[in-house]
């Protein structure tokens, strides 16, 4: 006889209605052996992205002078053509998931009714948060506010500065305000409303309907079985691509700044090799971040990073205008409030070169991002109704990018202002060098050799951070939805994020990176409105 | 001479642990002990089952089926880990104490050049636990 003492899959616990459906996970899988090494992965979804990535790596290697061009040229029509049904798109998101809080539907359970979270709220905070936008808040936190006031003039608010570089007093108030507010625009609420559909639409499929956690299945409602052939291929290939290139790209400004700070702290000179360098011991950490697992690794690395951008923060307000930047996180929220719509919408405006390279760009950037960021909060978000779900992956990181941005941007444009000899000025308004600009700030503070050496401490972190996830979430894809794939494999998309960031510095730099992302973008924005209506359908199938 | 025999079981690959589980029936048969099956999966629907009913049912199924095949006393459990991929080894570990086992019987492979790199869970398991393990290699 037996005696059956199963917990089960926790998941769902209570009510939740499972899709029945009599595909099994892993039935497309090939089990088969490469030398030592185990591999379980999903057929085609594993071998097309597999040689198309490797393809696209020696390619781009060997015919490094005539793809940047290439890039470029496709960026630039994307994002001056295209840039309304970002901007648009963007909005949908917002909305979509302000109306998940206040509508009863945010009382749905991801995992079931009595599922109880996987995570402390720390710990899954620090994973989403170090995921997400880590090494982009230390790239442009000082760069954007300060670039924005002093050059963008969003929706026409005119710079402070004349031809001659002369303050003009009475436009200072307003560029200080719009410059902050459009910066907080870049890394508030959109943002992070486009992970949180991403996230909320994957988590809610696997958790409490039982399909695979991979992208395809936030399509059942709309293709139904269908999602088990090539449509669901396809959109897993796609998630696949996304977040591979958006992974590079985010390397490639990592990898560009951490050099710019050893050059500034230590005087290692910026080169292509310094760089690579760079990426390679980087890669040498994810790789034992992912082989250490989700638990003694990602998540390890992420509460470690949460903890040194706090002091960091924590030392910017201490040590920059503090009482300016305690009062600047209130008044810089109310001028994100305010300006929020106008800077939302796409006709009408004249501010081509803030609302095509920085909006249309960013929107583009996240959605790229978000396969990834977005599987991996859906991973790590068991047991959260839909409403706190949405309020720590929407407004609570809203909050830490308006104090973040504030801190920083806040320090560096009252530098700007104050002092002409300032490092932030000779960075962002002399000569343009976005990759110094945080240094810049950090220099004109006590304690500039500590702080820098803390802050490229930092970007490296971030850089294993995303890195690591990225890896992690690939490798899920590619096998089916199946988490438990041998761990050569999530070595091997590791390695690979490594090579292909390589790849693209060498082919074309920094131009190339965003010119890859955007690209991938659009496709996936077509995803994610989709993905919008399947999370109302399944949430409506939901007990409350 | 034992209490209880823990034998981890990996349910996609049952049919590839045949030696490990008839000398895991004959040890339990010859001391009159009983032997929990113990099962892994993520907490992400998976190849085990989309749900948990599935995932506990496919696991007493085992049990059950083993039962009657041999003739012994049988226990199940089911464990879930975030990332079993690398957490299983302290999964099994923390399942020993828990259901008081004081010996473990295990399938692995082959030692080759990977477990170089990250070691086997058989040879994990048997250098971390204070139970006695038998590791039983593949044909």
């Amino acid at each position: 006889m037996t005696e059956d003492i199963s917990t089960g899959i926790p998941e769902p616990e209570g009510a939740a209605n499972l899709i029945e459906t009599d595909y099994e996970i892993g039935q497309d899988n090939i089990e088969t052996r490469v030398g030592p090494f185990g591999l379980d992965i999903h057929n085609p979804v594993f071998l097309i992205s597999g040689l198309t990535v490797v393809a696209f790596t020696f390619l781009t290697l060997a015919f490094q002078s005539s793809v940047a061009p290439l890039f470029d040229a496709m960026r630039g029509w994307l994002t001056a053509n295209l840039d309304w049904f970002f901007i648009l798109s963007g909005n949908v998101f917002v909305l979509v998931c302000l109306a998940l809080i206040i509508t009863p539907l945010g009382n749905v359970r991801i995992g079931g009714k009595e599922a109880e979270p996987d995570y402390s709220y720390f710990g899954w905070f620090a994973m989403l948060f170090a995921a997400g936008m880590g090494i982009g808040l230390m790239f442009f936190g000082v760069l954007e506010p300060v670039y924005h006031m002093a050059f963008s003039e969003p929706i026409g608010v005119p710079s402070p500065f004349d031809a001659d570089g002369n303050l003009i007093e009475e436009n200072v108030a307003a560029a200080k305000a719009m410059g902050m507010a459009a910066t907080i625009y870049h890394w508030g609420l959109h943002p992070w409303a486009i992970y949180a559909v991403v996230a909320l639409s994957l988590a809610l499929f696997a958790y409490n309907k039982g399909l695979p956690l991979t992208m395809r299945s936030v399509f059942y409602p709309i293709f139904g079985e269908r999602i088990w052939g090539w449509p669901g291929h396809i959109i897993d290939i796609l998630a696949v691509f996304a977040t591979l290139f958006g992974l590079a790209t985010s390397l490639g400004f990592g990898a560009q700044q951490a050099n710019a700070g050893l050059e500034f702290v230590f005087g290692i000179p910026v080169s292509d090799t310094a760089q690579v360098v760079l990426i390679l011991g980087i890669t040498a950490l994810a790789l034992v971040s992912v082989i250490r697992g989700l638990d003694g690794g990602v998540k390890v690395l992420s509460e470690i990073n949460m903890i040194i951008a706090g002091l960091l923060l924590g030392f910017v307000i201490l040590a920059g205008p503090t009482l300016s930047i305690f009062s600047g996180i209130f008044n810089n929220s109310v001028e994100y409030l305010k300006e929020v719509v106008p800077l939302s919408m796409p006709f009408g405006r004249e501010d081509d070169g803030f609302r095509q390279g920085w909006t249309s760009f960013y929107w583009a950037w996240w959605i790229s991002w978000s396969p990834f960021v977005g599987m991996f909060i859906a991973r790590v978000s068991r047991g959260r109704t839909v409403r706190e779900f949405i309020t720590c992956v929407l407004i609570i990181p809203t909050f830490v990018s308006v104090v973040w941005m504030t801190a920083f941007g806040g320090t560096a444009i009252d530098q700007v202002l104050t002092n002409v000899n300032s490092q932030v000025n000779q960075y962002v308004i002399i000569s343009y060098s976005p990759e110094l600009s945080l240094f810049g700030m950090l220099a004109d503070l006590p304690f500039a050799a500590v702080t820098s050496f803390i802050a490229i401490v930092l970007v490296i972190v971030f850089f294993v951070t995303s890195s690591d996830s990225g890896s992690l979430v690939i490798d899920t894809i590619t096998a089916g939805g199946k988490v438990d794939a041998p761990v050569a494999q999530r070595v091997f998309w590791c390695t690979f994020e490594g090579l292909v960031a390589i790849a693209l510095l060498l082919g074309g730099g920094l131009g190339a990176l965003q010119a890859m992302a955007v690209s991938t973008g659009l496709p996936f924005t077509i995803v994610l409105l989709l993905a919008c209506y399947a999370i109302f359908k399944g949430l409506a199938s939901e007990p409350r | 001479m034992f209490r209880k025999i823990m034998m981890p079981i990996d349910l996609a690959h049952a049919d590839k642990l045949e030696k490990a589980r008839t000398a895991g029936a004959d040890l339990a048969r010859h001391y009159g002990v009983p032997i929990c099956y113990v099962a892994v999966a993520p907490s992400t629907p998976g190849a085990l089952g989309h749900n948990p009913s599935e995932f506990a049912a496919k696991v007493e199924a085992f049990g059950s089926s083993e039962a009657e095949r041999f003739g012994i006393t049988v226990e199940t459990k089911a464990l879930t880990s975030h990332d079993p991929t690398v957490d299983l080894d302290n999964t099994l570990l923390k399942a020993v104490d828990d259901i008081g086992a004081d010996v473990v019987i295990m399938a692995s492979h082959i030692p080759n050049i990977a477990d170089r790199l990250w070691p086997s869970n058989g040879g994990t398991i048997a250098s971390r636990s204070k139970a006695s393990v038998f590791v039983i290699r593949d044909n």
